[in-house]
């Protein structure tokens, strides 16, 4: 993994969310009072006054007549959050107010604060944008590819904190060992983790990636104190603590992530690129030679994307997705080659030069097409 | 899918012998015209050109760019392309044109022969495609923006330069390690032998045999780069390259009226080469006849494949004379000791009895000639300071057994210029007949 990577799959506008929260607790005036949305929140439902309303500047006057605290978001396309208020109180009123582009959003009322919400589809019309509806398979696989990124950010958190733990205990051999387990989550999803540019430089960054002036912090850092040096100071424990805080920092960023059929396939060749050019060679995890662990997230990262994306590709190219299960099965056939019975892998110091020449076929021979999975999921 | 693009290839030929009587003078794209695919260049003239090159006369004609003016009745000038199309393959008695980009691939272990053959029909019309200076599918700037390309890309703006792409077939294919994985080892010729060992050999693994090979040949060496790099990319997933090799600076010559161009060590080398012109003497010694191994190689050819490190550092420190003896000729002219000029008949017997050029030469040999498309190489550096540099030996025979190796057996054990030389990489390819017209594909004889 490099420290800039400019070709973000993810295509990344975090400017969106930003704008439709700033008006969280803006007092309305009497006209949009007249145009508001009318949110009814109880415990079982969640009625809305209307289901289509005109582009740009939309009020939401929630009512929480509800037993429970709730809170109302609303979500475009694919879960991504546009506006969101929690901390609805029963018997309580609260407003929303966001720029709404034309499309199809949801809005999810959640009883208690937990699960997915109740939910009500709503229109918005007219304006620029309101492009032909998407195909309803691809919206749910993009839906179901954050929540698959958002699983991995959060289990991520607990494994870190333990890796940190380790560290902070000055105990070397158990941090080397749950060294590659705490980045599973991270290169599972690579592409999304890498797209907030400001988090990325911060964990994931190798010696060789900093900028002049950098501080050199996160897995990496410490990865080179515990083999390498093998030792942990005081430095090394404060950094054990800005590894999680900044870990925390993505998985809260999540939601806000630009996600798209195209993104998530071209995020999954991605993923194989980082394997072919950092991982094959050894480049990534040169101390703690644990660059299998990360190569096999990266596939499992990658065959999410492809198996939430298979059926509207294998529709329009049935070569390509027999292809591609060929090519997953022989390189996880591969892999499962070098896993031990605790789960983790080979040293790579340990794989010669020969093995390392077939897994960089084997990689080529998945990416190459994987590389057409865009193609075949475009709306063109 | 398959049909229509090879509709659209034979389109595009027919387009361009149509075009071929019009007038000069007339702009024309030759896919343009054609309906399908794209071009990289925009052909000017015609004037002169209305000739069909190529021994079987079929498919597209030498087109003159913008680069050269056509030379009536000349074969394929430099910038223009040779045909893809005919009874043999090119790239084997074509005029040796001034870069090489060779690669030898390995089939994947989980490809079958159903994916092996998908993939050399999709090599033949990338093949077609890249040797009339066209684009590779939907070529490299258009398609979905969302989506790589289908041609790499740059080669866009440059015309054809003479690109021939030579397919062949390694012993492997047929039987590795005693195992039969594509159903092909009833159809390995015996001529196709694993080559012995030689006296001095150094062989590595890793610049050695190959189940497949391809020899880009061309005027412009981001030509033949891009035809292999385009030809691996396809190819990923069911073969993957093994070793390749660069070279420049062709070391013979098949145009024998031309005077012989220079190897790494300053001499002229192989200067009685077969002429691609002298049928006679390419029938006799180069061409697989009807009858001679399985059917499928009548018309094709034996390729043999060395990798020539040559220690240039020892060569550059040894006196002008001990030079000349090594070759037995001289190094300003190149004329054999005893004679003139450089084509002179040679007289043996005034050279010293290790000679390269005594040893080598068809009168040593019963007679018998290969037809040799050597490059020179330079691959840096070694780890010890010394050039990697030397000849990519390549020679083609109709069969490798009475051709190239009796004549190494004979070198490798008493030529001087085994001091100065290490044979490095070595592989042996049967290369098949050619694609006589759009449809066909390498590879179909053996296969079908």
């Amino acid at each position: 993994m490099s420290a800039r990577r400019s070709t973000a799959a993810m295509l990344l506008t975090l400017a969106v969310a930003s704008a439709a929260l700033a008006g969280c607790s803006q007092k309305k005036d009497d006209k949009a009072s007249s145009d508001a949305v009318k949110v009814n929140a109880t415990d079982t439902a969640c009625e809305v006054s209307k289901t289509t309303f005109p582009a740009g500047h939309v009020v939401l006057d929630i009512a929480n007549k509800g037993s429970k605290t709730t809170e109302v978001y609303v979500y475009a396309e694919g879960d991504k959050i546009v506006t969101e208020r929690e901390n609805i109180g029963p018997g309580t009123k609260a407003s929303i107010t966001a720029e709404i582009k034309a499309g199809s959003y949801e809005i999810a009322c959640k009883p208690g604060m937990v699960g997915d919400g109740i939910r009500q589809k709503i229109t918005v019309t007219g304006g620029e944008g309101s492009a032909a509806a998407a195909d309803p398979r691809l919206t749910a696989a993009v839906g179901a590819y954050r929540t698959y990124a958002q699983e991995q950010a959060d289990a991520t958190i607990p494994a870190v904190e333990a890796f940190a733990a380790a560290v902070k205990g000055g105990d070397v051999e158990k941090a080397k060992s749950l060294f590659a387990p705490s980045r599973t989550g991270w290169e599972r999803t690579e592409p999304v983790a890498e797209s907030f540019g400001d988090v990325d430089p911060k964990t994931d960054t190798r010696e060789d990636g900093l900028e002049p002036g950098q501080e050199w912090t996160g897995w990496h850092r410490l990865e080179k104190s515990l083999w390498a040096d093998g030792k942990i100071g005081d430095e090394e424990k404060r950094l054990a603590d800005q590894l999680v805080a900044d870990l925390k920092d993505w998985q809260k960023k999540i939601p806000e992530a630009e996600i798209t059929a195209t993104g998530m396939a071209n995020g999954a060749k991605e993923l194989l690129d980082e394997v072919a050019t950092g991982k094959v060679t050894g480049e990534e995890d040169r101390y703690s030679h644990t660059d299998l662990a990360d190569f096999a997230a990266n596939v499992e990262g990658a065959k999410k994307a492809y198996e939430l994306l298979k059926p509207v590709a294998a529709e329009k190219d049935a070569e390509l997705a027999k292809t591609l299960d060929a090519e997953f099965t022989a390189l996880e056939g591969l892999l499962a080659k070098y896993k031990q019975a605790d789960a983790s892998y080979t040293s790579y110091d340990k794989v010669t030069e020969a093995e390392r020449k077939t897994f960089s076929d084997a990689v080529n021979a998945l990416a190459e097409p994987l590389s057409k999975l865009a193609a075949a999921v475009s709306p063109k | 899918m398959d049909a229509e693009q090879e509709q659209q290839d034979a389109a595009s030929d027919v387009a361009a012998d149509v075009a071929s009587d019009v007038a000069s003078d007339v702009a024309l794209d030759v896919a343009g015209v054609g309906g399908g695919g794209f071009s990289r260049r925009v052909v000017i003239g015609w004037a002169g050109a209305g000739v069909a090159l190529g021994a079987a006369g079929v498919g597209s004609v030498a087109a003159a760019t913008r680069r050269d003016d056509p030379v009536p009745g000349a074969p394929a000038a430099v910038g223009g392309d040779v045909p893809f199309y005919g009874e043999h393959q090119s790239g084997i008695a074509t005029p040796v044109q001034d870069r090489l980009h060779f690669a030898a691939f390995d089939v994947s272990a989980s490809a079958t022969r159903e994916s092996l053959a998908r993939m050399l029909k999709e090599w033949t019309r990338a093949a077609a495609a890249m040797t009339g200076g066209r684009e590779v599918g939907s070529g490299a700037a258009s398609g979905l923006p969302e989506a790589p390309p289908d041609d790499t890309g740059e080669a866009l703006g440059l015309p054809a330069s003479r690109l021939t792409l030579t397919i062949g077939f390694g012993p492997t294919l047929f039987d590795k390690d005693g195992t039969d994985r594509f159903g092909l080892k009833a159809k390995r010729p015996e001529a196709l032998i694993d080559l012995p060992r030689f006296k001095g050999d150094n062989l590595d693994p890793q610049r050695s045999g190959g189940d497949l090979c391809v020899q880009a040949c061309a005027d412009d060496p981001q030509v033949a780069v891009h035809a292999i790099r385009n030809l691996a990319r396809i190819g990923m997933g069911t073969v993957n390259i093994r070793w390749s090799q660069l070279g420049f600076g062709k070391t013979s010559s098949t145009t024998p009226d031309a005077q012989t161009p220079r190897n790494m060590m300053g001499f002229k080398d192989g200067t009685r080469n077969i002429a691609g012109s002298d049928t006679a003497r390419l029938a006799r010694d180069v061409w697989v006849a009807p009858g001679e191994g399985p059917e499928w190689m009548t018309g094709g050819s034996y390729l043999v494949a060395r990798r020539i490190r040559m220690h240039v550092e020892t060569w550059d420190r040894t006196s002008l004379k001990e030079q000349e003896d090594v070759f037995g000729r001289t190094k300003g002219e190149g004329a054999a000791y005893g004679r003139t000029r450089e084509h002179d008949d040679p007289d043996l017997a005034a050279m010293p009895a290790d000679a390269h050029v005594r040893l080598a030469h068809p009168d040593s040999n019963g007679g018998r000639m290969i037809l040799r498309r050597g490059f020179s190489f330079t691959d840096g550096t070694d780890g010890l300071g010394r050039l990697d540099a030397g000849l990519f030996f390549l020679a083609y025979q109709r069969d490798s057994r009475t051709g190239f190796v009796p004549l190494q057996q004979r070198l490798a054990a008493s030529d001087a210029l085994n001091e100065y030389i290490q044979h490095v990489g070595s592989a042996h390819f049967a290369c098949p007949a050619g694609i006589r017209k759009p449809g066909e594909w390498w590879g179909q004889a053996l296969f079908g």
